[in-house]
């Protein structure tokens, strides 16, 4: 939810972790490279065995997906028609994470609400990568004009702040997953569009761009071709970072009640549901889900982390 | 520099300007017409009232003149008057800023101040305990909801132990709200512990940088104490990037204000954002937005011009932008 200040979206403030293991006289936008065979997955592993965070971070997302998404198939639950009868039930044998005020097992609830957050995660990654990339690919290979505009316009749409917005937005529509993924990509396409410009700018001075160039090549190929995959790592590790700041907003929509109303569940819509309670010390409406929350974000932060040691070269150590 | 200074100044100037056009736009886009009338005087007036009510708010002329109205009318200072509470924006505003400024500025504050002292102490001795466990604070604090961390305060030191109350001061004026600070610590350290943690990242990774550096190296070699070498040169050397981070987080922290207010029923501008959305009070919404918005310009023009003038590696001469 707290925006990431300047996660290497290449503004003139140094991004600390960047700048750690830069050379005191290093280059601003330098370090990109290119991507050659299996360099690239095979320092990706590399970062993963060295990176315990890292590891730990992979193993308890997939076990995420697998709760998500698997669950359900194995772990039936009815959460569809409230049974008030079974209101606030402790955890018990039928019930191992207890019930919540409308009756419908936590449990259950848990892996439903978890599957919204990484749709809406993973979606957003993916929409708001591909524009920001395009965007920041074509604004930094066009230049002059053309990128003055184009940039200009991502600054203002930084200024406008997020969370305002999308309150505001959810106020007027009835949210969805599908409906949220629009909306909060509309916000997260302007970080990777900045960090994709300034690894583009130093892209275009590249031999083999000034080749296509003069060779004719059309600008939608060179895009395409040779700028956009060359940024691969920056996308990726945006992407992975992206996921988490989605999952977060999603969880204080839900909690503020601009989340998607139900039957649809969300962990945040759970824990602003089980902070009525609060007072009454139903301590299971209010724990599985922010810890299911901590859990998940902590663990995209950490892939995140690694995978910028693997790809960025800035952050190589030396 | 004066010339950059200048350029920053009119960047800001056209960034403010396209961020009035942008939540004018939004806000005519969702809300406008009989329906507009409808959801604020009521789903049963008459066409009559529907007519009169656009006319006191000049919402019978065309999108652009009532844009133009309203650009010209926040040039004076004038934000608008709310549909509901019977105020105008900016009075509403002048009421609750300097409480936001109070609630935000000591989080900040409190912010800054734990994390340079861990920050450093995190680089220096790198990789060791005290790294790892300052490395796993920082990144649980910073992946946990604002509010899920005010609901675990609140849980402990107001239900449980009896030490803060739960609901932060209540009172329209700054007096008022100061007059209780007992209850203004929790929703402070909610902040500032959110703040905290990216913070303590950067100044981290600043100082790891700045070991690494030729100067620390020379003031090791000239026989300086490492007290010496840690206070005089390297914390000073780091300050430059929390500064910096400081006004550029002003977005992110009036953000999470909004929350903590929410959570902690804080009287500022966040909550009244927070009412005017749940009662389609679009002024108030428009005139809020805005108003961030400025701040978060200022916060990053500031934060610019003070690393220009901290660090003076910096040039920005002819630099290409």
């Amino acid at each position: 939810m707290q925006p990431d200040l300047a996660r290497g979206d290449g503004r003139a403030t140094p991004d600390p972790d960047h700048v750690a293991a830069e050379e005191p006289s290093g280059g601003a936008t330098g370090g990109t490279r290119q991507v050659g065979g299996g360099g690239i997955f095979s320092s990706i592993a590399g970062a993963f065995s060295s990176n315990r965070l890292a590891l730990v971070g992979v193993v308890v997302l997939v076990a995420i997906v697998l709760f998500c998404f698997v669950g359900p198939l194995v772990y039936r639950t009815n959460q569809t028609v409230a049974d008030l009868a079974l209101a606030n039930l402790p955890p018990s044998r039928a019930h191992p994470l207890g019930t919540d005020g409308t009756g419908f097992d936590i449990l259950g609830r848990l892996m439903l609400g978890g599957r919204s957050s990484l749709e809406l995660g993973l979606g957003v990654a993916a929409l708001a990568t591909t524009v920001g990339v395009v965007w920041g690919a074509v604004a930094g290979l066009a230049g002059g004009a053309v990128d003055s505009v184009m940039m200009r316009l991502v600054d203002i749409f930084l200024a406008i702040p997020p969370l305002f917005v999308f309150v505001y937005l959810a106020t007027v529509f009835t949210p969805t997953i599908g409906l949220l993924i629009l909306v909060v990509s509309l916000v997260s396409w302007l970080s990777p569009a900045r960090l994709i410009r300034g690894e583009t700018l130093s892209l275009r001075s590249r031999e083999y761009v000034q080749a296509t160039r003069a060779a004719g090549g059309r600008f939608a190929r060179i895009v395409l071709r040779h700028i956009v995959p060359n940024t691969f790592s920056a996308m990726v590790v945006n992407a992975t970072f992206q996921v988490a700041d989605a999952i977060l907003i999603l969880a204080t929509l839900s909690f503020l009640g601009f989340g998607p109303p139900a039957p649809a569940a969300t962990w945040g819509g759970m824990l602003s549901n089980g902070v009525n309670f609060l007072y009454d010390g139903y301590w299971w409406q209010v724990y599985p889900a922010g810890i299911a929350i901590v859990m998940t974000v902590v663990s995209f932060n950490f892939v995140g982390d690694a995978l910028r040691d693997a790809l960025d070269p800035r952050f190589q150590r030396r | 520099m004066l010339g950059y200074v200048v350029r920053r100044l009119l960047h800001a100037v056209l960034v403010l300007f396209g961020v009035t056009v942008i939540t004018f736009a939004l806000q005519s886009l969702v809300a406008s017409g009989p329906k507009l009338a409808r959801e604020i005087i009521g789903p049963k007036s008459t066409s009559g009232q529907i007519k009169a009510f656009e006319a006191e708010y000049g919402l019978d002329h065309p999108l652009v003149v009532q844009y133009l109205h309203f650009l010209g009318q926040l040039i004076r200072g004038n934000l608008g008057y709310s549909y509901k509470l019977n105020v105008s924006v900016d009075s509403l505003l002048r009421e609750d800023l300097p409480k936001d400024v109070l609630l935000v500025g000591t989080a900040l504050v409190v912010a800054v101040l734990v994390a340079i002292p861990v920050g450093v102490s995190q680089a220096v001795h790198r990789n060791k305990a005290v790294d790892y466990l300052g490395t796993g604070v920082s990144f649980v604090l910073y992946s946990m909801p604002s509010y899920w961390l005010a609901l675990l305060l609140i849980e402990l030191l107001a239900v449980t132990y009896h030490v803060f109350p739960a609901e932060a001061p209540q009172g329209s004026t700054l007096g008022q709200v100061l007059s209780d600070p007992r209850a203004l610590v929790l929703p402070v350290a909610d902040l500032a512990l959110v703040n905290f943690a990216l913070f303590s990242r950067y100044m981290r990774s600043a100082a790891i940088e700045n070991l690494a550096a030729d100067y620390i190296r020379t003031a090791r070699s000239k026989g300086l104490s490492e007290r010496a070498v840690r206070y005089r040169h390297l914390l000073r050397n780091s300050l430059s990037a929390v500064v910096t981070l400081v006004g550029l987080s002003l977005p992110a922290v009036l953000t999470a204000g909004l929350v903590v207010e929410y959570v902690f029923n804080f009287p500022g501008i966040g909550l009244a954002y927070y009412n005017a959305a749940v009662s389609s009070d679009y002024p108030v919404e428009l005139g809020i937005t805005v108003v961030v918005g400025v701040a978060t310009v200022a916060g990053n023009l500031l934060a610019d011009l003070g690393y220009a003038l901290l660090d003076p590696r910096v040039r920005y001469g002819r630099q290409e932008r």
